[in-house]
């Protein structure tokens, strides 16, 4: 608008100014870096998440007290005194200023962005889902069996490839829609087929023909769940694991991740699936790996698997 | 072009412009609101009016939530009930509260005086987007009292869980949204027509309020993508009556492209919602302040760079549905530069308030309160933008906190304050200040009370739209229910005020804030078609602290400039 107009917009002075904005930062990274609104991190990529949340919480703190602090100031200090009835300064515009408060956001976005593509990546995120490799998704698990496991097992996890997800047998084997850390190539990984349904979860062990009703995995040692909906879409959240999924009708979805801590964490699902969806929660049980070695040889049934009570809350 | 001609401004003081023609057919007095009136302020109080009563209803439904919410087990209403009140209460106070009253309500009463026209381009269309809404509105409720139910499966109705509801429910909910769809699109075709189209000669696009820009590029936002919502409700619905296959996987179909499509509209309707409200404030902020608008062209560039932005961002809402890295990343990427537009708008109006005269009356609490509350979501917005900080909060309460910092403590506190603001020229008379400050002091604490934990309970385990949840949540979950009924109650002072003031209000004079928007130009309430005489032309419609001689008011009649197009 008309430029004759423009002056600077006065500041205080600069140093008062390097003074606030210092102490801002500082202010913002202590509540970003000691207040813990979190649950405990169960999962190896749970710490991973906890160190972004931190980030985002810090610039988050520092912008929002900085903002309403500007906010409040003006408030107090540009109030309309009794008995004023002018106007305040005619200033339309400061391109300056307008350059600087552009470029602000701008590199904090991108800061942020290209951090928490780090992180994603280092989740595995990045792994591709729909091309060719992944279009037999549990091959490459297997294939990366080759040493460590008893003949048996990998047996198992191969034919779990071709029989598990039941419902889309009839379509295209395995493919996978979407999920997070999937093909993760580390050894040891045990499968563990999830079927969720109005309104349980329930988890198949190919290794030992278990069916489950909860949960069980050992600590640090990769997980890869095979999940398929058989009804409405459902979701597989585990909190304390910083890990969700949606869980799909026609279209077989994986999880990766390695638990950390062992213990007793809810699965929950996350998205509406119908009356009871405030019910349809699990427990997954972190065992030590000796405890869970024996948590398996305990379960794997000598005849036909005996399907374990999918009651909605079996942490009792 | 519809002003082409310049005998279309000679309207004499003397000739009243409600006589003859189809006009001097329309009731008058209070009649005329309950009437097809074809006059732009009578539709936007109708909107106005209808929308208040539609907040009421959807807040006694939030009401049901809270309280449903204010113990760990399901004991206030059955499960079934609570998925229809939840799935009401969302659709309701978005279809039937916040677009039509921040778009059609202030849209239809503010645009025609802001564009110096003496109506909206499609006075009858116009009467028709309005008249939509009740009847839509009527049948979404009446289908709670059917066989079955209302619709079940939230205002997203995900197939395949819209599939399996009870149909009958599921359907009217369908055809109550594409009827609120259809007059959404006819306002915004008016909206835009009247913006192009109708400005009084002389009045330059870069000379319109603010108002004008946001409502033009929510309109673009309007048509072009609610059509989207449309076509999938009919697939939608194809599914449900006919037993097609397009959504329903035990047929082939894809879940999935049923959200792409849903939320091609649905993200928009985000902008849809805050965008007019960004507009409002940009018009009220000003005026308290006594001080221009601060940087007028980046404003106007930050609303086209908000609409073309939020056309490619609907994903964000998919990412732990099936989607590929690839479009998690863009996603994500498009997402966080939302908040550069958003943010340059947000200093531009603490500029305009530094070195203000600033009058902290009701509008301006609201008006000030919005900042806060949007910064706040804006924040915790660009956080859920981060495909790995969504993982883990998705489809949890965090998300349900986020968008109602956004659409409650963004666009309904704008409401409010632009009701404060407006009141003076809707009616002739002033609210009462006192209660105001009551009313805003309740809502802001109560908003807070009631939003603010759960951030905390979505963080640490609860999941969105549920009847029960963990016992460890209960204490955070009784804090939020406080505030519901705070804001609840908070709603009684307003209410009180709004009745109170319009009889015995004081009176507040045409111009009660000296404001040189051009609808504080003419009496208040103002006349039928607007002005006795010609529309004033306002090029300066924020030139506070610039002398009012330098402002070329009324200098120029839209005759000396369609005789001489260079004035």
């Amino acid at each position: 608008m008309t430029c004759d107009q423009q002056r600077p917009v006065p500041i205080p002075s600069a140093l008062i100014t390097l003074l606030l904005g210092m102490a801002l930062v500082l202010a913002g990274l202590w509540v970003g870096y000691n207040v813990s609104l979190l649950p405990i991190d169960a999962s190896s990529n749970a710490p991973v998440y906890d160190a972004l949340f931190k980030v985002l919480f810090s610039i988050g703190s520092i912008l929002f007290i900085g903002i309403v602090g500007l906010l409040i100031f003006s408030l107090v200090r540009f109030r309309r005194r009794r008995g004023d009835s002018s106007d305040g300064a005619a200033i339309e515009g400061n391109l300056p200023l307008e350059i600087v408060w552009t470029a602000i956001p701008a590199v904090v976005v991108l800061f942020v962005g290209i951090y928490s593509y780090d992180i994603y990546e280092r989740m595995g995120g990045m792994t591709p889902l729909n091309d060719h490799s992944a279009m037999h998704s549990s091959q490459p698990v297997g294939e990366h069996h080759h040493h460590d496991d008893a003949p048996g097992q990998k047996q198992a996890i191969m034919a779990s490839s071709t029989s598990a997800p039941a419902i889309a047998a009839d379509q295209e084997p395995g493919r996978v829609w979407g999920g997070i850390g999937v093909n993760s190539p580390q050894a040891q990984t045990l499968t563990v087929d999830v079927t969720a349904m109005q309104f349980a979860f329930i988890f198949h062990y190919p290794e030992g023909n278990i069916i489950t009703g909860e949960l069980h995995i050992p600590a640090d040692r990769p997980v890869s769940l095979h999940m398929e909906a058989r009804d409405v879409i459902h979701a597989f959240w585990v909190p304390q694991f910083r890990l969700k999924q949606d869980v799909i009708p026609g279209q077989p979805t994986q999880l990766s991740f390695t638990a950390t801590r062992p213990g007793t964490y809810p699965i929950i699902c996350a998205e509406l699936c119908g009356p009871y969806h405030g019910g349809m929660r699990s427990s997954v049980v972190v065992h030590e790996s000796a405890d869970f070695d024996a948590w398996l040889s305990k379960n794997t049934p000598p005849a036909p698997a005996t399907v374990a009570s999918s009651v909605s809350n079996p942490t009792a | 072009m519809t002003l082409a001609s310049p005998s279309d401004f000679q309207t004499s003081p003397q000739s009243s412009p409600d006589q003859g023609g189809p006009r001097g057919l329309q009731p008058q007095g209070w009649l005329r609101y309950l009437s097809f009136s074809l006059d732009h302020k009578v539709i936007g109080l109708q909107y106005m009016v209808c929308g208040f009563l539609f907040y009421f209803l959807g807040g006694a439904l939030a009401g049901v939530i809270r309280t449903e919410l204010a113990s760990p087990i399901s004991d206030f209403v059955s499960r079934e009930t609570y998925n229809e009140v939840l799935t009401l209460h969302g659709t309701v106070m978005i279809f039937l509260w916040i677009v039509p009253v921040v778009n059609g309500a202030f849209g239809n009463y503010l645009i025609p005086f802001y564009v110096g026209a003496r109506d909206m381009a499609f006075p009858r269309l116009n009467a028709v987007a309005f008249w939509l809404i009740p009847p839509a509105g009527i049948l979404l409720i009446s289908s709670y009292f059917i066989k079955g139910g209302s619709a079940q499966s939230g205002w997203t109705a995900y197939p395949p869980l819209s599939l399996t509801t009870p149909a009958l429910g599921q359907v009217i909910w369908i055809l109550s949204v594409l009827l609120l769809g259809g007059s959404s699109i006819f306002g915004g075709i008016n909206f835009i027509a009247t913006i192009l189209k109708l400005r009084r000669p002389g009045l330059k696009m870069m000379q319109l309020p603010m108002y004008c820009w946001a409502m033009l590029g929510t309109s673009i936002l309007v048509v072009l993508s609610t059509p989207v919502l449309a076509g999938t409700l009919i697939l939608l619905s194809f599914d449900i009556i006919a037993h097609t296959g397009f959504f329903n996987p035990a047929l082939g179909g894809n879940v999935v492209v049923y959200q792409h499509l849903f939320w091609f509209y649905s993200h928009p309707a985000v902008y849809i919602m805050v965008l007019p409200a960004f507009g409002l404030v940009s018009e009220i902020i000003p005026i308290h302040a006594r001080k221009p608008l601060f940087g007028y062209t980046t404003m106007v560039y930050s609303i086209i760079a908000i609409v073309v932005l939020g056309l490619v961002v609907w994903a964000h809402h998919m990412f732990t549905s099936g989607t590929p890295p690839w479009m998690r990343l863009f996603f994500t990427i498009a997402t966080s530069f939302i908040a550069v537009p958003t943010g340059i708008k947000f200093f531009n109006w603490l500029a305009t308030l530094w070195q203000g005269k600033i009058a902290l009356n009701s509008a301006m609490l609201f008006a000030c309160a919005f900042i806060v509350n949007f910064v706040f979501g804006g924040i915790t917005g660009v956080a859920l933008a981060q495909v790995p900080f969504d993982i883990h909060v998705h489809d949890t309460y965090f998300v349900v906190g986020h968008f109602h910092y956004i659409v409650y403590g963004g666009t309904v506190f704008i409401i409010f304050s632009a009701v404060y603001h407006w009141y003076p020229k809707f009616t002739g008379r002033m609210l009462d200040e006192h209660l105001g400050r009551l009313h805003f002091v309740l809502t802001f604490i109560g908003f807070n009370l009631c939003f603010a934990p759960q951030h905390w309970l979505g963080l640490n385990g609860m999941p969105r739209r549920v009847a029960e949840y963990d016992p460890s949540f209960t204490t955070l979950n009784q804090v939020s229910s406080v505030g519901a009924l705070l804001m609840a109650v908070s709603t009684l002072p307003f209410l009180i005020n709004v009745v109170v003031s319009a009889f015995r209000g004081e009176v507040a004079g045409d111009n009660p804030w000296k404001a040189l928007t051009p609808e504080w130009l003419t009496s208040s309430p103002p006349p039928v078609e607007n002005w006795i005489g010609e529309a004033p032309l306002v090029t300066h419609p924020y030139g506070y602290g610039t002398p009012a001689d330098r402002l070329d008011l009324q200098l120029v009649t839209a005759e000396q400039i369609w005789n001489d197009p260079k004035p």
